[in-house]
């Protein structure tokens, strides 16, 4: 199977999935899109308020959200299989560049994270999270499914080296959504059920091995996570406040602006990593099932997106993407509400902050590339 | 082939794919369930935290009420002063800006370690004092480097100054820094917000009307502690202010009539007990204690031979000496052991029957035939060795305690000692041994055990003045709350002495009067044309000559020289003013103490308006 390069407006009448208008023409997915935007816009009124009315602030961050939309819209023109030839040249830059970061990095806030190329300063490990899935998919998508041994180990490696070095910055956080990204993309692969099990069996017997690798700082979040009160204005200060601005926003929150613990500083981070407990303290539980309704309808329709691509690599990237999107969701909610310890993960969409940003809406141009460039199977 | 392949492919991805979804389903059901734990079930619990930690209840300290004179010239008030405050939280290398700050403005060891000790105990966000009491040119000097020092600040607050410092030292106390160990003495909820508590003196005994009640206000305060806004206030009740008996003008005579000298003089109005005039001299500046003295400072307070620490007037303890007298012979008039007219031969000595000891007169000839009057004028100690012989030290020591002699006198001033009026009962108990007749006869002339205060002495010597009412000296008249302007006085306590002939009272005032009247008398330099003086002389001895040695005034040492005592009251027809004096160490009575008293006596009687300018 192999798809030949296709121009703008290339599609044929028997398109299945021909759409009339601008929509069409520029590939754009409109459930996503709409989704996307709701989750942008809900975001950046929490912002408003989280930013202590920083309107500035908030410009900064609309202005972040039209560029990534526009990024978004470019990926969405490239033809999958463009997506896909350069998925090994993606892959081996972002490893350079890791390495680059450890070797010629910029050190911000206690990790080497960013790589000064002149003009813009920037953080590899972001194109990591696509180019894992993208080189995982590509590899896995040249044989047969499900993949041979031999093959698994091949793609575990790869996977596991960009992580490691990720680690090693140190940057949990994104490592940690790296690695899903890639074990995803092995999940939906099909690997057998016994090797998920071995796995599991195998990370919970490495799990001091972990420990004793993990940095100061890292295990401290882990102690932490165990038990905040025994630290209350060190390390366990972050999970305390936030929770109990969630708990005192109840069921209809305090409202817009009203948050005390966010208002007046008790919340840490309030506008980046620790946003959600502002929206929680102010919104309530029901602006939460609100959040995550919009959330869970971008993940729904990510996952349709996967289950009606074409061809085995648009299957993987696609659904490894809308989960590696869900773990990013998760992850932040979880170390926010204190059901998962502090990894240092912005609420995806909705935190101040333009890097991640335009790596996600990448993925999602992808995600719309791959629905809207489908042709019509033969039979 | 292929494309069996694809839809085999596209079968186990679909499985797969809704394997996720499940995944996706349950995280997403845990997280909804985790809200709903934090939102719904402990929402109550989590609202009680949210408002603990931001509201906060902060004490709004009262101010201190002021402190008048009697003629309300104002002896104690509150001045802005201005002091140099670090926030630490501003700051990231403490040491280096001390270094720094060092070259900017003078900073001295006993301001580092203020300030480190201060700093202990205060949150990181709150301002610790550096530096205070900036003159003028000190603030101004800081202000033009004030951008290099972020987080350094200059504060204003409301304190303790004493204008007329040294002249009112010992009545009026001070001020300091609220201790551990005050916290534990008082209503600390009181003192939430308050620095400074009375130390000593009128600023202590008065310290709850002068404190006044503490408000509070509810705030709200963000993470760092700072206030955002008020949401509920009560506002506190200011103290209220002391007026004096004291005159500050009589205050600064004395002090000027002592000289170098030191000593102490108390004069009281005996018509109720208010106390007109307290000194102790040497004193010292009160001001430095209100922001906490420096080591320096105090050490050499404390090592000053002059001791101005020392509160003579209430705490230092004098043999009466010769002021006695008038008091021994009016107790052997209401005893009924002698007459006014009654007369005794003075060798020079007193001897008692049966024994060889020669109980010596001042006046080593002897004064001849002396009756009371004469002996009161004269001070002749024999007469008064042989009636202190006839009364006994029982009745001397009941007769003696009616003037509030060997006992405080419950002045409104802390600290006071009991001086020491002896008795069979006390030396039994503090020495275990039996009272001996000799020492009876040295206790009529003011000698051996016997000591005063020079306030009792005041106080005792108001009693005759007016004629047989023992007050309760006190220095306080009234309070006076400054919003509402009303006044509680300050009543005075008076213990009526029980008289066995009102004739006996007016003998003795008449001995006493001539005492300074009379050409004989050992006060006569102290006569004034403009009204009559009572009084009685008085020598108490430091040194102790021997049995045939001659004590000879040039040839011993100072701080051995006598201690010069004088009492008085004025005018004799209608007494305003009764005072003690005390000269440490300065010879005859007569010479040394009795101008002092004059001299606050006219200020007294004479020139009542002298206006007044405090010490600044």
């Amino acid at each position: 199977m192999s798809y030949s390069p296709r121009q703008l407006g290339d599609l044929t009448p028997t398109d299945p999935n021909r759409r009339q208008g601008l929509l069409a023409v520029f590939h754009i997915d409109l459930p996503l899109l709409v989704g996307l935007l709701l989750l942008c816009g809900y975001g950046l009124i929490v912002l408003y308020s989280a930013s202590g009315e920083n309107l500035g602030q908030v410009e900064r961050q609309a202005l972040r959200i039209v560029l990534a939309f526009m990024v978004t819209l470019a990926i969405a023109q490239l033809n999958p299989g463009t997506l896909r030839r350069w998925s090994p040249s993606l892959y081996a830059v972002g490893m350079l560049m890791l390495v680059g970061v450890l070797v010629f990095g910029e050190i911000g806030k206690g990790a080497q994270r960013w790589l000064d190329l002149g003009i813009v300063r920037f953080q590899p490990s972001e194109l990591v999270k696509l180019a894992v899935p993208l080189m995982i998919a590509w590899y896995l998508a040249e044989q047969r499914l499900p993949p041979t041994w031999q093959r698994l180990l091949f793609a575990a490696l790869m996977i596991a080296a960009p992580v490691l070095l990720i680690a090693k910055q140190p940057d949990l956080g994104t490592a940690l959504l790296v690695a899903s990204a890639g074990a995803f993309v092995l999940f939906l692969a099909g690997i057998s059920w016994r090797l998920i099990g071995g796995l599991v069996v195998a990370a919970a017997a490495a799990a001091p091995v972990i420990w004793y690798t993990m940095r100061d700082y890292q295990r401290q979040r882990v102690l932490t996570f165990l038990d905040p009160e025994n630290d209350p204005l060190g390390a366990g200060y972050h999970i305390i406040q936030s929770k109990i601005a969630i708990g005192s926003g109840g069921l209809y929150g305090k409202g817009w602006l009203n948050g005390t613990q966010s208002q007046l500083d008790f919340l840490p981070e309030r506008h980046t990593d620790f946003i959600f407990a502002v929206l929680s303290e102010e919104f309530g539980l029901i602006g939460v099932l609100i959040l995550l309704a919009l959330y869970l309808f971008v993940i729904a329709r990510g996952m349709y997106i996967a289950t009606r691509a074409q061809d085995t690599f648009t299957r993987l990237l696609a659904g490894s993407l809308t989960l590696e999107f869900f773990v990013y969701l998760f992850v932040n909610t979880g170390m926010v509400s204190g059901l998962l310890p502090v990894v240092g993960v912005p609420l995806p969409l909705v935190s101040y902050g333009g890097t991640s940003l335009v790596t996600l809406m990448a993925g999602f141009g992808m995600l719309m590339s791959i629905h809207t460039h489908r042709r019509l199977l033969p039979t | 082939m292929q494309l069996k392949d694809t839809i085999h492919e596209s079968r186990a991805f679909l499985n797969r794919a809704i394997v996720a979804g499940l995944l996706v389903a349950i995280a997403a059901l845990a997280l909804i369930w985790r809200m709903v734990q934090l939102q719904i079930t402990n929402h109550e619990h989590f609202t009680t935290l949210s408002r603990e930690n931001r509201v906060k209840v902060v004490p709004l300290p009262p101010t201190r009420g002021l402190i008048y004179d009697r003629r309300d010239v104002l002896l104690a008030q509150n001045r802005p002063a201005y002091s140099l405050e670090i926030t630490p939280e501003q700051v990231d290398d403490i040491d280096t800006l001390l270094k720094d700050l060092a070259q900017v403005i003078e900073i001295n060891d006993d301001d580092l370690e203020r300030f480190w000790q201060l700093k202990k105990r205060k949150r990181r966000f709150d301002s610790v004092p550096i530096r205070v009491n900036l003159s003028p040119d000190e603030t101004a000097q800081f202000a033009v480097y004030r951008h290099r020092f972020p987080g350094v600040d200059i504060k204003a607050q409301l304190l303790r100054h004493y204008p007329y410092d040294v002249k009112t030292t010992h009545v009026l106390g001070y001020v300091g820094r609220v201790s551990q160990r005050d916290l534990e003495q008082i209503d600390a909820s009181n003192y939430a917000g308050t620095s400074h508590i009375g130390k000593n003196g009128v600023e202590r005994t008065y310290e709850s009307a002068l404190h006044g009640s503490v408000g509070y206000e509810q705030i709200e305060i963000n993470a760092a502690g700072r206030r955002v806004r008020t949401l509920e206030q009560t506002p506190p009740e200011p103290g209220v202010d002391v007026h004096l008996h004291i005159d500050i003008a009589l205050q600064e005579v004395a002090m000027r009539a002592f000289g170098d000298n030191n000593g102490a003089i108390v004069a009281i109005n005996p018509q109720n007990g208010g106390v007109l005039a307290f000194v102790s001299q040497p004193g010292y500046d009160p001001n430095l204690f209100v922001e906490g003295i420096s080591r320096k400072d105090y050490d050499a307070l404390q090592e000053n031979p002059d001791r101005p620490l020392y509160n003579r007037a209430l705490r230092g303890q004098y043999p009466p000496g010769s002021t006695i007298k008038p008091f021994m012979g009016l107790a052997g008039l209401e005893y009924g052991t002698i007459q006014f007219d009654t007369s005794a031969y003075c060798p020079g000595y007193f001897q008692l029957p049966g024994n060889t000891h020669k109980y010596r007169d001042w006046k080593k000839s002897g004064h001849g035939s002396m009756d009371l009057d004469s002996a009161i004028v004269q001070s002749c100690d024999v007469f008064f060795y042989k009636l202190a012989y006839e009364l006994g030290i029982d009745r001397l020591h009941d007769f003696l305690s009616q003037f509030g002699f060997g006992d405080r006198t419950g002045i409104d001033l802390t600290g006071e000692s009991t001086g020491l009026l002896p008795s069979r009962q006390w030396k039994r108990r503090a020495r275990n041994q039996p009272w001996y007749p000799g020492e009876t006869l040295i206790m009529g002339i003011g000698q051996g055990y016997f000591l005063t205060t020079p306030l009792q002495l005041a106080a005792a010597t108001a009693a005759i003045a007016n004629n047989g009412t023992y007050y309760t000296p006190h220095v306080v008249d009234y309070l006076q709350s400054r919003a509402t302007g009303e006044i509680t006085p300050i009543p005075p306590t008076s213990q009526p002495i029980p008289k066995a002939l009102q004739q006996n009272w007016d003998d003795v005032r008449k001995g006493m009067t001539n005492v300074v009247e009379s050409p004989r008398g050992t006060a006569k330099r102290i006569r004034s044309s403009e009204y009559r003086i009572a009084g009685k002389t008085g020598t108490a001895q430091v040194f102790t000559v021997g049995q045939d040695e001659d004590y000879n005034e040039e040839e011993i040492d100072k701080k051995l020289r006598d201690h010069a005592l004088f009492i008085a009251y004025a005018p004799v027809e209608n007494p305003q003013i009764a005072i003690a004096v005390v000269v440490e160490n300065g010879g005859h009575g007569g010479s040394a103490a009795a101008p002092i008293a004059r001299e606050v006596m006219d200020a007294y009687l004479l020139n009542r308006d002298e206006p007044l300018e405090a010490t600044q």
